[in-house]
């Protein structure tokens, strides 16, 4: 942090005006002329805690798709089809135990079956090389979504929120003062809010995981030098499938949270293999905090987007893309 | 049939004729399996009947012209652009937004020979801009990023109403009409596809013998080396980006001429990838391959439901069945149906005659 204030002064100026920014306009009751300017404060209070929940949501599914690229430079174009998967078995075990809590351990253990399955099967004949392994993913990710079609359907799908979550509370932000002086208070889902928590623990916890624990240590040399790892003597076909497994699992508790907040049809595979695309090209390729910096900020443009500009939000999200492949082509915390 | 079967040979004859010294002819100008396939397409209409001219070869044509341009940067340039069909796609809204259609509030108006040039510009600036994103990136980057790009522009065209007319494209685009000729009659249609088509085969044919193509070659082989001999190796690669771009607007002019109408289903991410599957089934080593692969792609989309369904089994498993192909094509031959024909034939053949080919692009 301290060295990339001394290395761009300019930038960490700008990054502190605009944080600066953002938290008075979070926290401030705001002047009435900027309500007539650019629109009711609960509408942007919205837009920002939706933007930072998706956020979370495409942090579950990025951080799996960084994970595998990172250790292995393995080409994962199917993980959209692993957190589409995960959302359909999430959706049939809470439908059929009533069980919100169950349908992502369900989901988290068949999807990381899935992810050893592929390793084994498909990537472990094919390592190093990336246009091969890209070309396979894309041709089971055509494949996965016909079965998944064939086997659920075009429907939407949407997985019911337990009734400890449902409705929404109040948070100690205000979002405008009546005449009567009375302030109102920001009311917002809980459930959202409660699934960005969890999301933040998990990253929190493979952050430490990756960078406190031998396994962790172990991961991030393989990382850096895989041929030097092995001739360590670790077993690194079993790390591979360990961290594979682990994505593919991510993407599919993702599955749950999007079938939870969203819902699922066919497409949303695409989508969000894009957003995850979009999000370690913004971030940087195989670096954690780059997904979560990545999701922040992709999760944030597309909500900010869709409520100030909603012809060009999604075009918003590319500029966002363009600009930092055009100042930082490894993506902006990549280490390189 | 004919088609396949003289690209097979021609394919041999290009191989065969590969490990002579680098500057060659056209080597297609002594194969007469070339002359046969040419005069098999030109007479075409006498054998096949409006439905098949249309709806099976210009269609094979025009499909097949949009995966030259991504055999082009991925079998010359080494860079597996998923946007190719963005990029005529984007040519086939412009021909509609600056000609004449049956949305009057958005269309210009103009006459078809100025649309279309303004149109292949736009499209070749357009492609040209993403190709200079991409190159700053390498490999899988690429395909994340020309992909991303396509799919940011499929939800453009969806939500904006103002040029692309949201979800429910533009219709009714009006097609040139001169000398007493509608040219998007059948027969004059088709010879209008296949005469671009063969224009834009001719033209990678020339451009990959010639310095500028060998040039792209040797930076695909190796950047650092070209660079070192003083070879600009981006402004290559984006001059490759330009090319292919101009050849896939070309093909998304015809396109829209043969639809009438575009939307943004036209240039969803699984048409892009499509577009991907075409070139990689026909082989992306040669300018051929992308034709066979359409033909390919397009045989199975028409006549797979009828077939899924002879065979007792659910006719809507059209994608399932292009996607293992795929898949078994991806597993067993890094150079798609031209790869395998290859193997077969060196599998019958002295080693003396090997060719020299089998660079793995897949």
């Amino acid at each position: 942090m301290t060295r990339f204030v001394e290395r761009h002064p300019a930038w960490a100026l700008i990054v502190i005006i605009a944080v600066a920014v953002a938290l008075w306009l979070i926290f401030a009751v705001w002047p009435p002329g900027l309500e007539e300017a650019i629109g009711r404060k609960r509408v942007f209070l919205n837009a920002v805690f939706n933007g930072i929940t998706l956020g979370g949501l495409y942090f579950l599914v990025a951080s799996g798709f960084t994970l595998i690229f990172g250790l292995m430079r393995n080409v994962n174009l199917a993980h959209g089809s692993l957190y589409l998967f995960g959302g359909y078995v999430g959706y049939a075990i809470s439908a059929s135990t009533g069980s919100w809590i169950l349908s992502f351990i369900a989901a988290f253990v068949l999807t990381a079956l899935v992810g050893v399955v592929l390793q084994v099967l498909v990537f472990r004949r094919m390592e190093g090389q990336d246009l091969r392994q890209t070309m396979v993913t894309i041709g089971l990710s055509i494949v996965f979504a016909d079965l998944m079609l064939w086997a659920c359907g075009g429907d939407f799908y949407q997985i019911q929120t337990p009734n400890w979550l449902i409705g929404p509370i109040e948070l100690p932000l205000i979002t405008a003062v009546k005449s009567s002086g009375e302030p109102v208070y920001l009311r917002y889902p809980l459930v959202r809010l409660v699934i960005f928590l969890a999301s933040m623990i998990i990253g929190i916890a493979m952050w430490l995981a990756l960078n406190r624990t031998r396994i962790g240590m172990i991961i991030r040399a393989g990382v850096d030098d895989r041929d030097i790892l092995a001739a360590t003597g670790v077993r690194i076909q079993i790390v591979f499938v360990l961290v594979f497994a682990l994505g593919a699992g991510l993407a599919g508790i993702a599955g749950v949270v999007g079938g939870t907040f969203q819902s699922l049809s066919p497409g949303e595979d695409i989508r969000f293999l894009l957003a995850s695309l979009v999000v370690v090209i913004v971030g940087g390729m195989g670096s954690i905090p780059g997904a979560a910096l990545g999701a922040l900020i992709i999760g944030l443009a597309e909500q900010l987007g869709s409520v100030y500009i909603p012809t060009y939000a999604i075009v918003v999200t590319f500029l966002i893309m363009v600009l930092v492949l055009a100042l930082r082509p490894q993506g902006l915390l990549a280490r390189r | 049939m004919s088609v396949t079967h003289d690209a097979r040979i021609r394919v041999h004859k290009a191989a065969a004729t590969a490990q002579r010294p680098a500057v060659r002819g056209w080597p297609d100008v002594n194969n007469p399996a070339a002359w046969i396939a040419a005069v098999i397409l030109l007479i075409m209409p006498l054998i096949a009947n409006g439905f098949f001219l249309i709806e099976i070869f210009a269609t094979t044509l025009i499909l097949g012209t949009i995966a030259l341009s991504l055999m082009f940067l991925a079998g010359y340039g080494g860079m597996v652009s998923l946007m190719q069909l963005t990029i005529a796609g984007f040519a086939a809204y412009m021909v509609a937004v600056f000609g004449v259609s049956g949305n009057a509030n958005i269309s210009l108006g103009w006459p078809w020979w100025l649309a279309v040039p303004m149109a292949l510009t736009l499209a070749t600036i357009f492609g040209t801009l993403g190709g200079a994103l991409a190159v700053r990136t390498e490999g899988i980057y690429t395909i994340m990023i020309t992909l991303a790009i396509g799919a940011a522009f499929y939800y453009f065209t969806n939500q904006n109403w103002a040029i692309f007319n949201g979800h429910t494209g533009i219709n009714n685009v009006s097609t040139p009409h001169f000398w007493g000729v509608d040219w998007r009659w059948d027969i004059p249609f088709y010879y209008v596809a296949l005469a671009v088509a063969a224009a834009c085969y001719c033209a990678v044919d020339y451009i990959s013998r010639a310095p500028f193509g060998l040039a792209l070659q040797g930076v695909r082989d190796n950047p650092r080396r070209m660079a070192a001999l003083g070879f600009n190796v981006n402004a290559h690669r984006v001059a490759a980006y330009a090319v292919a771009s101009f050849i896939a607007g070309l093909a998304g002019v015809l396109q829209v001429w043969n639809y009438r109408q575009i939307s943004p289903g036209s240039v969803s991410v699984g048409a892009c990838i499509d577009i991907l599957i075409i070139a990689v089934v026909g082989g992306i080593s040669r300018p051929v391959g992308p034709y066979i692969g359409a033909l390919v792609f397009v045989l199975l989309r028409t006549f797979a439901l009828d077939f899924l369904v002879k065979i007792g089994l659910d006719g809507n498993r059209f994608r399932l069945l292009i996607g293992l192909g795929f898949l078994a094509i991806v597993f067993w031959s890094s150079d798609g149906v031209i790869g395998l024909w290859q193997r077969w034939r060196q599998s019958h053949r002295p080693p003396s005659d090997r060719p020299g080919g089998g660079r793995g692009h897949g």
